[in-house]
């Protein structure tokens, strides 16, 4: 900051060595099961033969993750065995000694070495305006600090714990190299992106018209509607077999081995229920309260009588059986997260805007899967948060939307750390975060992002926290009625995620293409 | 970026840096019969809270004083009250007389560093503030760099929210007590450092740095006139906070012979006569030592001499002195901390070394890891967002004057030589066991490592503060009288 020109790069390492060092201070914080389910894994991977991978189900916490990524745990197990040799033993269930937990968090700080790498070919990516010589206020500078200083990255990876980082690198180098007009890498990493975790699935129509309609396709009639003569099948074909040799090279063994259903059974339980013990704050969140309410207002008017009993159980298994609107089955998320898609793939088909058309579509599929999914977990808004950061640097109307989703999204995590000796680092963490993406877009944009009626809604989240957590315990309802105060987090989120989205939306429909503004 | 806002974000880096290192463990954790200085504080906080004021310091059969009796003054011990009346609204059991005798509990501990947050949130963090953008020079940006340097020192994060002190409230009082003195508020400023003293004995290490500047600020002024209406006025300033601090122990002499016993174990009879003679020896050497040093801050008390005159008197008294806790390094290292600005190279050399001095009790305490850390993130960013290599040329050392010490114009080299050295030997400590004729080898290095640094960097900083030239031709002028 100090001696260094706007123009070297020495900056970066100086962010990304900070976090690091903020990551390795965090590894005796608080784990949840998740750190139990990747030691589970390790052990499975390492103990015992590929063919059994699948069908091991001694601990509850089974492999529902693709074969790539049990072959990333794989190799992690081998230098596990330097640390405790006892975490890889199948039947050590719950075991966590100090060693255990070095190794596990040491391995999540190193495999964010991706994403690092990650966020810098991003950078170079953005595109700026001869402005400012300030380095704080240049659109690389603030991308960078706002992708690696991620809030919810460092919540979810490196405390609830999880390889997000590691995935989401791969994630947005694929679409820096899209951006980079490196289309091949791209689909390639995508590939395996998709090899490691299924989710990403909801993400691939994006990448599917995009490279058909803009790769394939390589020219455009003068109107901008395709021309379909210049199909390249040279382009076609290599994109298809860097796909098919990708998934072959991850499924091959288990399809050899007959085990491709199992496989498949377990990357897709469709058991689980609706929501979430905690519902992410998506569409569901709101039709589950607002069943609730008209059943209540039902009963009380007397409209209604005899409703079935809303049941919402919880535990890992939760049905969910609605009283007044009809009961919402997997099938039908499916249906709607595809129908919700539709409009968004169409509009990049019809009218392609080249890369950053692609990732603003990339965008509205992870929120629309967010918002329709079956069983979404809160954690899955950083699939939207993390790509639409790029967006944000360069766009005002981009930038006021991130701050309306990272604000809210982040937190909307907050029930992932429930425990009163993480409440310091997640209000201090969370206030570092959105302070810094509020000043620095404010600054790069020159002006006030977001309306009134926006900020109100932020602030209110404020009030929220402040009322669940200090006012509601105090009140005698917090023993007969514990839930009010997820449910109520849950709600007054998915109302900012929501308009988020719909904003999202509305822009990707527009005909026009406004010149990018700085 | 606006200034506040580059300010709080640095703020909340430290906040968070310091609760990461909270979650780790503190001193006696698990170790009954003793425990550790944990231990000790709800110890004091039981004691004041359940005994009378008048018991508070005594042997008797509630308060066994070799149980962790209350060794500081009472600041400290109204300082436990407070806690402790906190701690028995959450739950009585963690001070209850007898019973609560070395407990633990993780509720208890979220409890015990909520208190530390607190108190430095308080105390020290606005003082640092303060200090940054008042009495240092450069841009903004320059300050809220130096805001987050400073609060990035890793000795005293490691030693209040891991190994568990409050050194905060007593490094804070002094900090604000220097900025008092350097924004012109005499009384303010000596009231705040009696509190210092009030809090923790060991502020009498900066004792010599504010009674010289003071006494040499009223000879300036005239002893007959204003000086002398000065002089009396921050001596009964001073007075009065004694007496404030000490009211309850006031009425019985018995009562303050017994702190003072307590604060200042000498021993008893036939063995204080060699001690005192010991302590005699030691105390000379001490005040040898700091006397060039008091000496030219009493002729020539500016802002520039007081803070090294703060350096060099309490890095004499760590040096010289009898019975120092390691822990003491703090006591210079505070006012070095002010020098990051003017000397970065030299107080991040310094700073490093305090850390690393304190190894053997961090690995006692199972801090290795955020040691490291902390460590190594100062030492990256102090170098980083300070310059402190490109501002390490002969003139910017202030040594210009001085053709001796040629080695000096090595530093970068020697720097990075030096702390390689300390990583290489704190990665020895914990990896490699000591071979068996040897058992005390590692701290054994790290101690006499550590030394010679504080015994070189001693001698640069007095150099520095008496070489200095009669008239004040510098770069950027200093605040002076």
């Amino acid at each position: 900051m100090a001696a260094s020109t706007a123009d070297s790069w020495s900056w970066f390492p100086a962010l990304a060595l900070g976090v690091s060092f903020l990551k390795c201070l965090m590894i005796n914080s608080y784990h949840s099961t998740d750190f139990e389910v990747h030691r589970n894994w390790l052990a499975i991977t390492h103990s015992l033969p590929v063919s059994k991978w699948y069908h091991e189900s001694t601990s509850e916490w089974t492999l529902d993750y693709p074969p790539l990524f049990a072959w990333f745990e794989y190799g992690l197990s081998h230098v596990a065995q330097h640390f405790d040799k006892k975490m890889l033993v199948v039947q050590n269930l719950g075991y966590a000694s100090p060693a255990t937990v070095l190794f596990q968090r040491l391995s999540v700080i190193a495999t964010d070495v991706v994403f690092i790498y990650a966020v810098r070919e991003c950078c170079r990516s953005v595109r700026e305006e001869k402005g400012s010589k300030d380095l704080l206020v240049r659109p690389y500078f603030i991308l960078a600090a706002l992708l690696l200083w991620n809030y919810g990255l460092l919540i979810v990876d490196h405390i609830h714990f999880q390889y997000n980082g590691f995935l989401c690198g791969i994630l947005l180098l694929s679409v820096a190299r899209h951006l980079q007009g490196r289309h091949l890498e791209g689909a390639f990493l995508f590939a395996v992106l998709l090899n490691l975790k299924h989710i990403y699935l909801y993400i691939a129509p994006a990448y599917g018209i995009f490279l058909l309609r803009s790769y394939c396709f390589t020219k455009d009639n003068t109107d901008g509607s395709v021309r379909w003569s210049s199909l390249s099948l040279v382009r076609l074909i290599a994109l298809g077999s860097i796909v098919i040799s990708v998934c072959a090279l991850s499924f091959g063994p288990f399809i050899a081995m007959g085990q491709l259903p199992q496989v498949l059974s377990r990357l897709f339980p469709f058991k689980r229920g609706l929501c979430h013990a905690y519902w992410a704050p998506n569409i569901w969140a709101l039709y589950n309260v607002v069943d609730k309410a008209l059943s209540v207002l039902g009963l009380r008017l007397k409209l209604l009588a005899n409703l079935p009993k809303a049941s919402m159980t919880g535990g890992l298994v939760q049905e969910f059986q609605h009283s007044v609107l009809p009961s919402v089955s997997p099938s039908a998320t499916l249906i709607c997260t595809l129908v919700s898609i539709l409009p968004a793939v169409l509009s990049i088909w019809r009218c392609p805007r080249g890369a950053r058309g692609f990732l603003r579509c990339l965008v509205v599929c992870a929120l629309c899967s967010f918002m329709f999914g079956w069983h979404v977990h809160e954690k899955a808004i950083l699939m939207a948060i993390l790509p639409l950061s790029v967006l944000a640097v360069e766009s005002r109307e981009d930038a006021g939307i991130f701050l309306m989703l990272a604000t809210t999204g982040h937190y909307s995590l907050f029930p992932l750390l429930f425990t009163a000796t993480e409440m310091p680092t997640k209000v201090l963490l969370i206030l570092l975060f959105t302070l810094y993406s509020f000043t620095s877009l404010k600054k790069l944009f020159r002006g006030f992002l977001l309306n009134t009626l926006e900020v109100t809604y932020l602030l209110g989240l404020i009030a929220v926290e402040i009322i669940c957590e200090v006012v509601y315990p105090l009140l005698p309802w917090k023993q007969t009625l514990p839930f009010v105060t997820l449910l109520a987090k849950s709600v007054y989120c998915s109302l900012g995620v929501s308009y988020s989205f719909i904003r999202l939306y509305l822009s990707i429909l527009r005909p026009t293409d406004k010149p990018k503004e700085l | 970026m606006d200034t506040w806002s580059l300010l709080s974000i640095c703020v909340l880096l430290g906040l968070t840096t310091r609760w990461a290192v909270s979650l780790n463990s503190y001193s006696g954790a698990g170790k009954p019969p003793m425990f550790g200085d944990y231990e000790a504080q709800r110890h004091w906080q039981e004691i004041t809270y359940n005994l009378p004021v008048h018991e508070w310091y005594f042997n008797t059969t509630d308060n066994n004083l070799n149980y962790w009796g209350l060794d500081y003054p009472p600041l400290t011990a109204y300082h436990s009250l407070l806690c402790g009346h906190v701690a028995s609204l959450i739950n009585p059991d963690w001070v209850e007389l007898h019973t609560s005798q070395g407990f633990e509990s993780s509720a208890h501990k979220l409890f015990m560093r909520a208190t530390v947050l607190i108190a430095d949130l308080l105390m020290y963090v606005p003082a640092v503030v303060l200090y940054c953008f008042y009495l240092s020079e450069g841009s903004n940006r320059k300050k809220v760099c130096l805001v987050l340097c400073i609060l990035l020192y890793p000795g005293l994060i490691l030693i209040d929210y891991g190994h568990f002190q409050y050194n905060s409230i007593s490094l804070g009082l002094a900090l604000w007590g220097v900025l008092g003195l350097g924004l012109g508020w005499d009384m303010l400023g000596s009231l705040a450092f009696v509190l210092a003293v009030n809090y923790k004995q060991m502020e009498l290490y900066h004792s010599l740095p504010f009674f010289c500047y003071l006494l040499g600020k009223c000879f300036k002024q005239g002893m007959a006139g204003r000086g002398l209406f000065l002089l009396v006025k921050i001596a009964v300033t001073v007075l009065v906070t004694f007496t404030l601090c000490w009211l309850p122990f006031l009425t019985d002499p018995g009562q303050v012979l017994q702190v003072l016993h307590r604060l200042f174990p000498v021993g008893r009879g036939l063995f204080e006569v060699l001690c005192g003679n010991l302590h005699s020896f030691y105390l000379a050497a001490t005040l040898l030592a700091a006397l060039p040093s008091s000496i030219k801050l009493l002729t020539k008390p500016t802002l520039w001499q007081f803070k090294l005159a703060l350096v060099n008197s309490s890095l004499a008294f760590f040096l010289f002195s009898f019975q120092v806790h390691e822990k003491s390094i703090l006591l210079p290292a505070l006012p070095v901390c002010l020098l990051l600005g003017d000397l970065p190279l030299p107080a991040v050399w310094f700073l490093q070394a305090s850390t690393f001095s304190m190894l053997p009790l961090f690995l006692k305490d199972g801090l290795f890891v955020p040691y490291a850390v902390t460590s190594s993130a100062f030492v990256f960013y102090s170098v980083y967002l300070l310059s402190a290599l490109e501002h390490s040329s002969e003139e910017e050392l202030q040594l210009k004057s001085l053709s001796l010490l040629p080695f000096l114009s090595q530093s970068p080299g020697q720097f990075y030589l030096s702390v390689a050295a300390m990583a290489g030997l704190s990665f020895m400590s914990v990896a490699l066991a000591p071979p068996a004729r040897l058992p005390d080898l590692f701290p054994l290095l790290v101690s006499v490592f550590s030394f010679l640094h504080f015994l070189g960097l001693l001698l640069y900083f007095n150099v520095v503060q008496i070489a200095e030239p009669p008239s004040p031709r510098r770069k950027n002028p200093k605040k002076t009288e």
